[in-house]
This record gives C-alpha cells, sequence and structure tokens, in this order.
C-alpha cells in the first residue's frame, strides 16, 4: 500500500479502539447509491522504479532545443544552490505560515523576497507574491479601480502580450470593469503619448505600462507616466524582474513614479518549465497597501522584544473577510519566491545588472545577424531589451517548423495577434545563447529561406551530384 | 539575522554571472538605473548558510505531524519531485510547438483522464493555478452557462456558513451577491432554510462535502434537487476529496461542476504556500464553458484546445497552460498509487482521523459533533477547557508546538468555539496519532496545573509569541536598514 504504513494488527486495534469492525463500516454515513464503483481510467499502481522508466522515457520523446523563444518566459542560468535549498524538505513541504512561530524559515525569506522587490521595482512595499504575471496584471486592474472608488475603465497598451489581456479580460470582466485597447505605433513598436491622450480619461481608474513591451521595445515610460498623474490616472507598471537590474525602475518613472509594478517573477531562478508553476509579484506605494491583494508578511518582535515575522493585514483577505475580500486568493506561489529569493541573493545588484546587459547584447547580435538575411527585416527603430520583431518574406510557421527539425525553437509567429505585422515573429537571445548558437541559427535561417525562394530540395540534391 | 545585513559592497559570486561586462551604448540615459539595484551582496556560502538555517525554522511534514485540518498534509513522495524535474521537463518553453512535448502533453492528458473517473465528470480543465482560481473558473462557468440561456436575473451564490472563506470571495469576484445557509444541529445544511433562500435569483450553491465540519452530508441529493429545480447549479469544492476519492465521485452526488486541490488529494507538495493547482470537472451542460487550453488527444498526437476549438470557454486564467509542474507531480502520483492505491487513500484517511477522534474522546477532549462519523477530519471543542482554566484553544496550539507537533486549524469553522480542526492524513502511523494524543492530553494537564505554562508558549521555538498588533500598526514590510 504505497504510503500507507498501517500494519494488519495495527488496523485490527484502531478498529477496535473506534467500536467498528471494518473500515468499510467507517462510510456507513454515505448513502448505499452514493457509492462508487471501481475506479475504470485510473491505471493499475506502479512503483518507483517503473514510473521513472516511464518519464525518462517521455522526457527523452520530448528532448532537448535550442531556445530563442521569449514572450514572457524567458531562459536564465538558474544556480546549483538554487533548487538544492529550495527543494529542501523544511522548505518543500511546509505549508502556509498560520502558525508564525513554526514557520519563521518560510516568513523571513519572504520578509527578504518583498525587500528585494521593493528595492528592485523602486517603489516601498511588496506583497508575498500572486500566481503568475498575466494574473497579477489582473489583480493590479481590480487593486486599481478599488482604489479610484467609481472609476471603472482602465487603459491597456495592445503592446502587452496578448495572453495577459486575455487573462485580465477572463478575471475582472464580471466586475463591471471596462479595459480599453490601445494602439501602438508601427514604427517604434511602442505606444506613444499622442495615441494615449486621445483617449478619454472620464472614468479611467489607470493606464497599464509595459517596460520593456512585449516586442522587447522600451516605451517612454516618464512621459506616459506624467500624462497618465496629470489626468488624475493611477499608473501600473508590467515589468521583467531582470530588467529592472538595468533599467529605470518604476517607483522613478517621471515626476512621481508609478503605483502598482506588476510582473512574471519567472525570470528570476524558476525554470521554464512547459508554463509554470512561475510566480506573480506586485508592489505599490505605501498609500496602496490596503488595496493589495495577498499575502504580505510584517516585521514585528517576539514577547523576549526579539525580531520576527508574521502575516499581517489580514483584514483583508478571505479567511477574514469573506465576501468583502480585496481577492479570492489564500495562497502565494511560496516555493518559487524560494528559489527567486536565493536567486536574487545569490546573483546580487552587479550579477542581475551583468545578466541584463548579457541579454542585452546577445539579443542585438542575434537582430543584426538575422536582418541581413535575405527576406528577413527587423522591425521597429526604438531601443529595446532583450527581445525583438523580425518580419519575413515568408510564413513563419513553416520557417519555424523548419529550424524545429534542426534543433532550434526559433521564435513566437506574432501574424495571428499582430496581422497588421504581416508575417512576423519574435525573437529572443538570453545570456544562456552562445556566440556559436547565434552563428548557427542564422546559418539555418538563411538556408531555410533561401532554399525555398531558389532551388527546391531536388534540384539541390542534383546539383549536390554535379 | 537577515541576509542585508550579512552584505558588503562590491562583494559578487563571478561563478554565477556573465564573465564580461557588456557595454550598453544603444539605450540613451533616460531609459536606464542610474545606481545598482540594493540587492545583497554575499557570498554563495553565505547563501547556502543563511537559508538553510532560515528552512531550520520551519515545521514540515518531512519533519513534524502536521494535523493541519482542511490542508490535506500528506507525505509529498521525493519521486514526484524527482521525475517531474527532469531537464526535458525544465528547459521546455511554454511557447514552442506541441511536437517538442508530446511526453509531457501526454502525461497531462492521462492526468486528466484520471480525474475525471474520480470526480465522475465528464470534462476536465487542468489549467486553474491553484484552488481559488478553480473556484473562480467555476463560478465565472456558471455565470457563462446562464448567459448563455438568456437567464440573466440569476445574481445570486448560495454559500453555507461553514464554508470556506474562499467560497464567498469567489462569489463576489464573479459578480455575485452571496445568502449564507445555515447549518444545523447536527452539522449539516439547514435544508429548511435552503428551500426557503432558493428562487428565480439562484445562480448556485457551492457545497464542500463532506463539510469544513469533517462530517459527510447526508441530505445531499435533496439539496441538489432542492437547487436543480430552482434552476441553480451546483458546485463542489473539492478540498476534501481526499475523504471520498475512490468511495463516492462528486458527478454522482448531483454536483455540476467541481475543483480539485492537487497539492492536497493528489500530493503536491504545499511549498510554504503554493503553488497548488485546482483543476476543474465539469459534467455535460458546462462542457463548452471550459477554461483554456486544454490538452486533447487525436490519434496518437496530443495538442492544446485553445479559443479557436472552444468560443465559448471563460478564457484563460494564467500566462500559458497551468501549473505544469505541480501537475507533473499529481500524475506520477496518482500512477505510484494506481486504482487501489486510491481507494485506500480515503479509507485510511477516515480510518487514522476516525481513530484519533476515538482516542481523544476517551481521553476526555469535547468532540464537537459526537453523533457523527469523522470524515477524514473532525472538530475538538476547548470551550470547557477555558472556562476551567482561562487557556483557550490557540493557547494550546502553541504549546502544542514545543511537544513537537504542528498545530491543528484554529478557530475555523467559525461556528464552533474554541475549536481545532484536526486532519490527520492517511500516511501518519498509529505511533505518531498515538504520540499526539499523549501530548495533547499532556497539555490539558498543564493547563488545570500551570495554566500560565501554556499561556506563553511556546517556548522551544526560534521565536516566541510574536506581537501581531504591533505588526499591523506599524507596517514593516521591506527592510530599510535599520
Amino acid at each position: 500500500m504505497p504510503f500507507i504504513p498501517h500494519t494488519e494488527s495495527e488496523i485490527r486495534d484502531m478498529l477496535d479502539v473506534i467500536g467498528v469492525d471494518s473500515i468499510d463500516d467507517l462510510f456507513d454515513e454515505i448513502p448505499k447509491d452514493l457509492r462508487a464503483q471501481a475506479l475504470s481510467l485510473v491505471p493499475e499502481g506502479i512503483n518507483e522504479m517503473e514510473i521513472g522508466r516511464v518519464m525518462t522515457e517521455r522526457a527523452n520523446k520530448d528532448g532537448l532545443y535550442v531556445n530563442f523563444i521569449g514572450g514572457g518566459a524567458y531562459e536564465h542560468h538558474i544556480p546549483a544552490v538554487v533548487w538544492e535549498l529550495t527543494t529542501r524538505g523544511e522548505f518543500y513541504s511546509a505549508y502556509t505560515p498560520y502558525q508564525a512561530e513554526a514557520s519563521q524559515g518560510t516568513l523571513q525569506l519572504l520578509y527578504e523576497f518583498q525587500t528585494m522587490m521593493a528595492r528592485l521595482t523602486g517603489l516601498e512595499v511588496s506583497n508575498a507574491s500572486l500566481y503568475d504575471g498575466a494574473s497579477a496584471l489582473a489583480e493590479a486592474v481590480l487593486a486599481a479601480v478599488r482604489a479610484k472608488k467609481k472609476a471603472t475603465k482602465v487603459l491597456i497598451p495592445s503592446t502587452i502580450a496578448p495572453v495577459y489581456r486575455q487573462v485580465v479580460n477572463t478575471i475582472v470582466r464580471n466586475q463591471g470593469i471596462e479595459l480599453i485597447d490601445l494602439s501602438f505605433s508601427e514604427v517604434g513598436g511602442h505606444t506613444p503619448v499622442e495615441i494615449v491622450s486621445q483617449q478619454t480619461t472620464d472614468d479611467v481608474a489607470a493606464l497599464v505600462v509595459p517596460q520593456p513591451n512585449y516586442f522587447g521595445v522600451l516605451e517612454d515610460v516618464d512621459a506616459l507616466t506624467d500624462w497618465a498623474h496629470d489626468h488624475g490616472l493611477l499608473v501600473i507598471g508590467l515589468v521583467n524582474p531582470i530588467a529592472m537590474a538595468l533599467l529605470k525602475p518604476p517607483g522613478r518613472w517621471g515626476k512621481q513614479g508609478a503605483d502598482i509594478a506588476v510582473g512574471e517573477g519567472q525570470p528570476v531562478g524558476v525554470p521554464l518549465s512547459s508554463g509554470g508553476p512561475y510566480f506573480g509579484f506586485m508592489c505599490c506605494k505605501q498609500k496602496l497597501i490596503r488595496q493589495m491583494p495577498g499575502r504580505i508578511v510584517g516585521r514585528t518582535v517576539d514577547t523576549e522584544g526579539r525580531p520576527g515575522f508574521t502575516l499581517t493585514l489580514q483584514a483583508r483577505e478571505q479567511h477574514i473577510r469573506r465576501s468583502k475580500a480585496t481577492s479570492n486568493i489564500c495562497t502565494n506561489q511560496g516555493l518559487m519566491v524560494t528559489a527567486a529569493t536565493i536567486y536574487m541573493a545569490l546573483l546580487g545588484p552587479d550579477g542581475l545588472r551583468r545578466v541584463a546587459l548579457q541579454c542585452h547584447a546577445n539579443t542585438k547580435r542575434l537582430l543584426n545577424s538575422l536582418a541581413k538575411i535575405e527576406g528577413v527585416k527587423k522591425l521597429f527603430d526604438r531601443p529595446f531589451f532583450h527581445e525583438g520583431v523580425l518580419q519575413l518574406t515568408q510564413d513563419p510557421t513553416a520557417i519555424l517548423k523548419a529550424l524545429e527539425a534542426q534543433g532550434i525553437v526559433g521564435g513566437i509567429d506574432l501574424s495571428r495577434h499582430y496581422p497588421q505585422l504581416g508575417d512576423s515573429m519574435l525573437v529572443c537571445a538570453t545570456e544562456t545563447r552562445t556566440d556559436t548558437e547565434i552563428n548557427n541559427y542564422g546559418i539555418h535561417l538563411e538556408r531555410i529561406m533561401s532554399r525555398r525562394r531558389l532551388d527546391p530540395p531536388c534540384a539541390q540534391k542534383v546539383a549536390g551530384k554535379g | 539575522m537577515l541576509i542585508f545585513e550579512l552584505s558588503k559592497p562590491t562583494r559578487r559570486n563571478s561563478s554565477q554571472s556573465p564573465r564580461e561586462e557588456s557595454k550598453i551604448t544603444d539605450i540613451p540615459e533616460e531609459f536606464l538605473r542610474e545606481d545598482l539595484a540594493s540587492l545583497p551582496e554575499v557570498s554563495e556560502l553565505q547563501v547556502v548558510r543563511h537559508y538553510t538555517r532560515l528552512s531550520q525554522n520551519n515545521f514540515s511534514i518531512d519533519t513534524h505531524f502536521y494535523p493541519l485540518g482542511s490542508c490535506t498534509m500528506k507525505y509529498n513522495p521525493r519521486a514526484c519531485n524527482k521525475y517531474a524535474m527532469l531537464p526535458e521537463f525544465l528547459m521546455r518553453h511554454p511557447q514552442s510547438a506541441v511536437t517538442t512535448g508530446q511526453g509531457f502533453l501526454q502525461c497531462l492528458h492521462e492526468l486528466q483522464e484520471m480525474l475525471k473517473d474520480v470526480t465522475g465528470m465528464k470534462g476536465v480543465s487542468l489549467t486553474p493555478l491553484a484552488g481559488a482560481q478553480g473556484e473562480f473558473a467555476g463560478v465565472t462557468m456558471i455565470r457563462a452557462y446562464h448567459e448563455s440561456r438568456d437567464d440573466q436575473r440569476r445574481d445570486e451564490i448560495l454559500v453555507p456558513d461553514a464554508a470556506h472563506g474562499t467560497n464567498p470571495a469567489t462569489a463576489t469576484m464573479c459578480g455575485y451577491k452571496v445568502r449564507e445557509i445555515p447549518t444545523d444541529a447536527e452539522g449539516d445544511v439547514d435544508v429548511e432554510a435552503l428551500r426557503a433562500a432558493v428562487g428565480p435569483q439562484t445562480a448556485g450553491l457551492m457545497l464542500t462535502n463532506p463539510s469544513t465540519l469533517g462530517i459527510f452530508e447526508g441530505h445531499i441529493q435533496e439539496i441538489a434537487d432542492i437547487v436543480h429545480e430552482a434552476g441553480g447549479l451546483l458546485y463542489y469544492d473539492g478540498a476534501n476529496l481526499n475523504a471520498i476519492v475512490g468511495k463516492v465521485k462528486p458527478g454522482d452526488m448531483g454536483f455540476d461542476v467541481i475543483h480539485m486541490n492537487l497539492h492536497k488529494t493528489f500530493s503536491t507538495p504545499h511549498g510554504g504556500g503554493g503553488p497548488g493547482a485546482g483543476p476543474v470537472g465539469v459534467n455535460d451542460r458546462l462542457l463548452p464553458f471550459l477554461p483554456i487550453p486544454i490538452v486533447t488527444e487525436e490519434g496518437g498526437e496530443y495538442r492544446w484546445l485553445t479559443e479557436l476549438d472552444l468560443p465559448q470557454s471563460i478564457g484563460r486564467l494564467s500566462g500559458s497552460m497551468g501549473n505544469a509542474g505541480v501537475l507533473l507531480r499529481a500524475y506520477i502520483y496518482a500512477r505510484l498509487l494506481g486504482k487501489e492505491g486510491m481507494n485506500r487513500v480515503a479509507e485510511f484517511a477516515t480510518l487514522n482521523a476516525n481513530y484519533l477522534m476515538a482516542q481523544l474522546r476517551s481521553r476526555g477532549l469535547d468532540i464537537a459533533y459526537p453523533t457523527r462519523r469523522a470524515a477524514h477530519e473532525f472538530i475538538v471543542t476547548l470551550k470547557s477547557l477555558k472556562e476551567q482554566t482561562g487557556v483557550i484553544a490557540m493557547d494550546v496550539a502553541k504549546r502544542l508546538l514545543d511537544k513537537g507537533y504542528h498545530a491543528p486549524t484554529v478557530y475555523f469553522p467559525l461556528l464552533v468555539p474554541e475549536c481545532f480542526l484536526i486532519e490527520p492524513t492517511e500516511t501518519e502511523s498509529k505511533q505518531e496519532l498515538d504520540g499526539f494524543t499523549d501530548a495533547l492530553v499532556e497539555i490539558l494537564e498543564e493547563a488545570h496545573r500551570d495554566p500560565e505554562l501554556v499561556k506563553s508558549a511556546p517556548h522551544t521555538t526560534p521565536v516566541t509569541r510574536l506581537d501581531e498588533v504591533k505588526a499591523a500598526r506599524e507596517l514593516d514590510v521591506a527592510w530599510n536598514n535599520e
């Protein structure tokens, strides 16, 4: 019996103490006609050696690829220490720190995380994390609407990830909130203040400002922030934590700084993992803390005057406020935050900045080298961080498929969500990509693009023979 | 000592960052950060020692019995972690083509099928990131269903007063009013009150069964009929699925929609408060509304169903496809257990709960619902202890920490005064349960003999009781080098 320690004689003794004949008697309050038939879609159990074989086979089938995809989740070097420590049983198998005295490890770590995130974003306070970047943006929209009381609209640039817009819409639409899409400049790939300023600000609670945006392009954050504040809107910065080591943090945008900063925490210490678990972060100005959803850890003292840590401001939360809570959220992404905190401590300010710089340098090299290929053009003339958009003269779906056959996952096809950009794709090279890999990408892309244009494969074969 | 207090300017771990600092020439200064972010500057050894020591300040399943009611703190098999963390799974980008992830998708598809079987539902979406997000998805589907029938007047969700706080909070997030239904003396939903509460305004009822009181709701079929006859739908909060897995299927009880907490029933780690996973299951009428993406199999090939396949879907809930790594751990756990093992989960969770309840009762503790069987958890009330000694449930909880046991859930559900909600789970041995009984009885004796000892507990933890009022009044949520 997997993971059940009872011996036959113990079972007997336990049933005697309870005063029943069999385990089945313990289910006698369940109406007979509700008792389930045997499970039919669950196979017989297997042992650890066998499941190891199954999983290894499936993993091998999936294989490893050289990755040039970003779009919200990024491959970065993760020091060995990070997950060695994170998977210690004391972190891995603990629960939400309700009993503070028995959870000081997790609580102190969360306080350190909050401090790191506040410093990285240049804002005063942080919560202990949310589910992921997309849902964190939705929670920021809800927080902004609560803070602005009567306003029910939020301005959302089209330069944030399409899936973020979808998620925000799913989460906020039944609360009577209207999301207004802002179009972008097809020259710069950014959201010019001139476009934003055409919007009405009546009944608008906030403006979302991504930095960098989905195209990797840097937005005019100072001008956008000042415009929003001049019109009585809150500013929600949507940022990448690695980029924050290099770029001006939201807390210093414009004259007053963004009011809320959120984003996807995955880049700092969390593996790509086919999509999760990741974590979202949220920081804000002190005056908005009571609108913040999720767990918050505070520093206090014990009865002997020693410093200690505890969950605080719980009066915002669902287990106290029930239907009047700021959100229904009851966990954070504790284990992911454990990894992120250890990652940021190991890298430090200089290390994180070096990672950011190397990401930028590699992406610049990648874009320059690919844009030299005939039929490939780099879109947008604005400064960028670690991603860029390439326009192709061919269907990106087929190109990406051909690259995959060479062991390269080459980018994200943008043609469905951004038809105005034609046949285009989003590419990324983080610090983990080598010069050789970047060169190889260029060689394969050139060959794939040109072969189709010039010679069908059979013609090449003949030429090769000659 | 905070990690920041170990920091010295210019100290760095050269083996952890790119070798050379690339110069920046093409980003104008107005976009750049003027200073370094003030993160700690510490050595690798300092990091390892600091966080290893912090970990030792935690109670966890791996180190302590953790009978936290309603949380199902059972053993998290290490194999689940090891094989979910194979490099091919970890390195795969979520946006890469499905052709690069057929093995991964096969695991998810099989998990999806197993969850359908266990819950008796017609369709499952794995995408919700946590139990609360599963609830959100479930209630949003209820709303989408009524809207699709042009039944707009339903604006109320019914929730028993014993429910988890997430239920009413979720209903509000989905734009519903909340009406509470009282509980009768036996711990069941007050059926007459329910009958009086339903009407054309009823969108649905959210119910946990076994309830948060640790008992199986005996009138479930009658409740289902009342809600359905009023045109409402029935939502199953799967928080306590561990108590009935393999024994009763929520679909057979008449539920239309359900969420499961894989971090409970399927033993994925709680991780100090997340990540979880809260898949949702639905019956026929809610199938079109399931959140996307959903993995599907066609002729041995796996792919995602998206908004293009399911135009009526309530939409996406996360940046990619859910907490993939958690789902893989749940899959591995389910395969290790198999159908036999899964049946035994409920059997032994129930055996342990009823045994512990019987032992505590025989040693003089008051059981809140003494006439009822415990499902996988039960409630002890310390009201008489408080009256006799002034020692309250929280004091006893803290004293348990001194004895090497994590405290049960305290003061929840709100209906029972001075309560402990105790859930031992199936993976604990009889010896552990006996040790817990002895410790609890010892504390009650201490409470009579030396109440101060219990009131001032804990004494052996890294800190004693914390000043929570100060924490909330003088907010300090980020360190300012002071």
